[in-house]
């Protein structure tokens, strides 16, 4: 690093609000990936059998773990949101010679996200 | 000079962000909220969710879903320490980051395999 350099204090992201909101966005992979470990500790058990399985579920009742994934919903609400709004800068759809809105492309990923989270939960309650 | 690695570790987090953000919110609110509080017995109970998940087709399902996300995790977990001030040990800490999210995919394939 240049010596030249000026040192940018860590706290930086408390500054004001865009900073804080971009700092929380990219903090919401850590419980999401939290979660994920959970969630392979779960077919872990799974494959331990009936009692490992229902222990761990009784676990995951306890108010800590209500609280984390309360918490994990959150964030992974919140990473959906940004990724989704982010969409239409990183994705230009073009028909013809015009560029088609933004908030039409992000409108269609909305709407898939929906249909997307209703289908898993469909297969999963009914497959 | 030595090719880059950083398109593919990208990928990885596009694909990663993707999956965390259309799947993960409906697998949080089902396994780990709707789960536990006893809202879905019928669907988590032990013979029926076992035998959902050992299909092939849920397997690999599984793999994307808790693999992929751990790369994003990786991705934006290495530029955070950078951003918060970490200079001096870039290169430690891009191993250290995409070497658990590795390490995550692999002890998946290895727990999917067990089923």
């Amino acid at each position: 690093m240049s010596a030249y350099r000026r040192a940018m204090p860590s706290t930086w992201w408390l500054r004001n609000r865009a900073y804080f909101l971009f700092m929380v966005r990219e903090l919401t992979s850590v419980p999401i990936a939290v979660y994920l470990i959970l969630l392979l500790l779960m077919v872990r058990k799974l494959a331990a059998g009936q009692e490992a399985y229902e222990a761990y579920l009784r676990f995951l009742a306890t108010p800590g773990m209500v609280a984390f994934h309360l918490l994990a919903l959150a964030a992974a609400l919140f990473h959906a949101a940004t990724w989704i709004n982010i969409t239409p800068k990183v994705l230009v759809v073009r028909v013809g010679e015009h560029r088609v809105p933004p908030a039409l492309v992000a409108g269609v990923n909305y709407a898939a996200w929906i249909v997307v989270s209703l289908l898993i939960a469909w297969i999963v309650m009914r497959g | 000079m030595t090719r880059s690695r950083e398109p593919l570790w990208w990928l990885l987090f596009a694909a990663g962000g993707t999956v965390a953000a259309f799947l993960v919110p409906i697998h949080i609110a089902l396994s780990g909220i709707a789960a536990p509080a006893g809202l879905l017995q019928e669907t988590f109970a032990y013979d029926r969710m076992r035998a959902l998940v050992s299909h092939p087709v849920s397997r690999f399902y599984l793999f994307v879903l808790i693999a992929l996300p751990l790369f994003h995790w990786a991705h934006r977990f290495r530029f955070t320490l950078i951003d918060l001030g970490v200079h001096s040990a870039r290169r430690l800490i891009a191993v250290l980051c995409y070497g658990t999210a590795v390490a995550g995919a692999l002890a998946t394939v290895a727990v999917l395999l067990t089923l």
